[in-house]
């Protein structure tokens, strides 16, 4: 069996026990370890640059906030990490871009692969048009598992994880369409969850939600804290504030309007005292 | 404050109004009275000449009324014919020209019924549904799934013109294709015209359909790890599957009533026959077949194949509605 095979095998085959091994790996790597990486990392939608070498390091098991006004490029920093640009044509990225020191856009990488490992929380909640139970165990079937009961297992696990259990309970064959937006919203992060993956992105989860979904939802995220790497695009500067380890703050340059990494510290340390003169000024309102 | 009648010009304002919706209700009703004539006068007509024989029986020939069916043992011909003169008159003047009697094609009574019809395009247009569903699916996956590509562009344009050429001209491809080289007409070649006829129709719709799907449910596959194939039949389809069962029915219900691709491949069969490798019976060419007849009471039946295959598109129509009001569940 080649490595590719078993690489295949360890992905595809069993899910238990690769769940069972990355328990095992987070265990072993120490929270606060670099998680994802990039060094001047730039990226392109044909001729335009959207993102001008960003280097910064995600830590592993924490919350990491990416804020900044609109168009700086924080969302297509985050879609690069799983690669959702793939299918856009003209985009293409230079630089180094790594997932546990394994490059992501390496020539043999499957994204695939990749984004079994990256989960990822759209900005409206988008519920495939099937039932609750199999929107979360859709990731499981994507990855080959047929026992039932370990689907059904990890379906509850997700759901609970996700805070939504008690609420559909009793209508797992209801169709996940007919949940609220603040359900709905929670019932696609069981759905990331449900397959464990190492990191998990999210692209202004919030937006689309009213205040007290919103708190549900933050409140999911510091319960998924330390379980995942969580990487999230946010406008509400207080939601960064509130639920972040550390926040990045980005800004597109006037001149190139290519997105720039201008300051990523602990959160605490950039919204009471940020290095850089325009994080200061982005934090108190007087531009973007 | 003027919120009154009293605004610039209202009542010249008011008449525009009032003329211009007179104008499209006036045009509306001129474009629905002919179809509830039409659907009025099959249903009346065709409705009055059923009877439990149609839908049991196969074709029969037409009887002299009253009869009975009784035979003059003299000449063997019907009883009724008896008072007939069919020696051809007398030989006195052989030169003088023979006139037969005119026969009252009044006094004809039809028999039978259309069984073998119904059988038959039940049965030619399910084939035909057969082979264009998939065909048809799979090209409208790949017309919504991989739009910009050349040969999407080209296979959308000839799907455009498939889709409205003349049936007759299908009828021809059917017939130099199947019928000649097959050395028979045969239900199989009918089914397989009505297939060219119903390709473009799903795979158009079903790829209009396809791009309805929000561009969000298929990013939400993709970040599951979900291959491109995978996503699309477990996600995108079932999504819109909905508008894609309307379309395959529509199909069918188009199919179920073409004429013209039917007449040059399935050559119609007088009997009950289930072999799609013989000539076969269908109900829009028996209403050809009968409106063509010589005897009223044919004529007759011909409003009786009319009435059914209406009921038939009507019924599949009316399908349609149920299969998308209760399928609700989809985006």
């Amino acid at each position: 069996m080649s490595d590719a095979q078993a690489k295949q095998m360890a992905l595809v085959g069993g899910f238990a026990s690769t769940a069972a091994a990355r328990a095992q790996a987070r265990e072993a790597a120490a929270v606060g370890a670099t998680k994802i990486e990039a060094r001047a990392f730039s990226f392109f939608y044909g001729a335009f640059q959207a993102l001008d070498a960003i280097t910064i390091a995600i830590p592993q098991g924490e919350v990491t906030a990416l804020i900044g006004p609109s168009g700086c490029g924080k969302s297509t920093l985050l879609r690069a990490i799983n690669r959702m640009h793939d299918t856009t044509p003209g985009a293409r990225a230079e630089g180094v871009l790594t997932l546990d020191d394994g490059p992501i856009y390496g020539a043999e990488v499957d994204p695939i692969l990749l984004r079994r490992r990256v989960g990822m929380v759209f900005q409206r909640p988008n519920p495939f048009a099937k039932s609750i139970f199999d929107n979360v165990a859709y990731g499981l079937r994507v990855l080959g598992e047929r026992n039932r009961s370990v689907i059904s297992e990890r379906v509850e696990w997700a759901l609970r994880r996700a805070a939504l259990w008690a609420e559909v309970k009793d209508r797992l064959k209801a169709p996940g369409t007919a949940l609220s937006g603040g359900q709905q919203q929670r019932l696609c992060i069981a759905r990331a969850i449900a397959t464990t993956p190492e990191v998990l992105l999210m692209d202004e989860p919030c937006s689309a939600l009213d205040p007290i979904a919103t708190l549900k939802v933050e409140d999911l995220i510091n319960e998924l804290r330390g379980e995942f790497t969580i990487l999230m695009v946010t406008h509400n500067m207080q939601q960064a504030a509130r639920v972040s380890d550390h926040t990045a703050f980005m800004l597109m340059d006037a001149q190139t309007r290519a997105g720039n990494l201008v300051e990523f510290s602990p959160t605490g340390q950039l919204f009471t005292n940020p290095k850089d003169q325009r994080t200061e000024a982005y934090l108190s309102g007087r531009f973007g | 404050m003027t919120l009154q009648t009293n605004m610039l010009n209202y009542g010249g304002r008011r008449v525009v109004d009032r003329t211009l919706r007179g104008c499209t209700v006036v045009a509306t009703a001129i474009a629905i009275i002919p179809l509830v004539l039409i659907i009025g006068y099959v249903l009346v007509v065709g409705g009055s000449s059923l009877n439990v024989a149609f839908f049991t029986q196969t074709y029969m020939p037409p009887v002299p009324a009253d009869s009975g069916g009784a035979v003059d043992p003299a000449t063997g011909l019907p009883a009724d014919f008896a008072g007939i003169d069919v020696s051809g008159g007398t030989l006195a003047d052989p030169n003088a020209p023979v006139v037969p009697a005119e026969p009252d094609l009044t006094q004809i009574q039809a028999q039978g019924g259309v069984l073998h019809g119904i059988v038959g395009t039940l049965l030619i247009t399910l084939v035909g549904l057969l082979f264009a569903l998939p065909i048809g699916l799979m090209a409208g996956i790949f017309l919504a799934e991989y739009p910009s590509n050349s040969l999407a562009t080209g296979i959308r344009f000839c799907c455009d013109v498939l889709s409205g050429a003349p049936s007759i001209v299908i009828g021809v491809v059917g017939y130099t294709l199947l019928v000649q080289q097959a050395r028979t007409y045969s239900g199989l070649a009918g089914a397989v015209a009505i297939t060219f006829l119903m390709v473009p129709t799903i795979a158009r719709t079903t790829e209009e359909m396809l791009k309805l799907v929000p561009h969000a449910v298929r990013e939400a596959a993709m970040a599951m790890g979900a291959p491109k194939w995978y996503g699309t039949l477990t996600v995108v389809v079932p999504t819109a599957l909905t508008g894609i069962v309307t379309g395959a029915l529509l199909a069918f219900a188009r199919g179920a009533g073409e004429t013209a691709p039917l007449l040059l491949t399935i050559q119609g069969n007088s009997n009950l026959s289930y072999d799609l490798l013989a000539p076969m019976a269908a109900l829009p060419l028996l209403t050809y077949k009968y409106i063509e007849s010589p005897f009223p009471a044919e004529n007759q039946l011909a409003w009786g194949t009319a009435f059914v295959l209406l009921l038939l598109v009507l019924g599949v129509n009316l399908l349609v509605r149920v299969v998308t009001t209760r399928i609700k569940g989809g985006v």
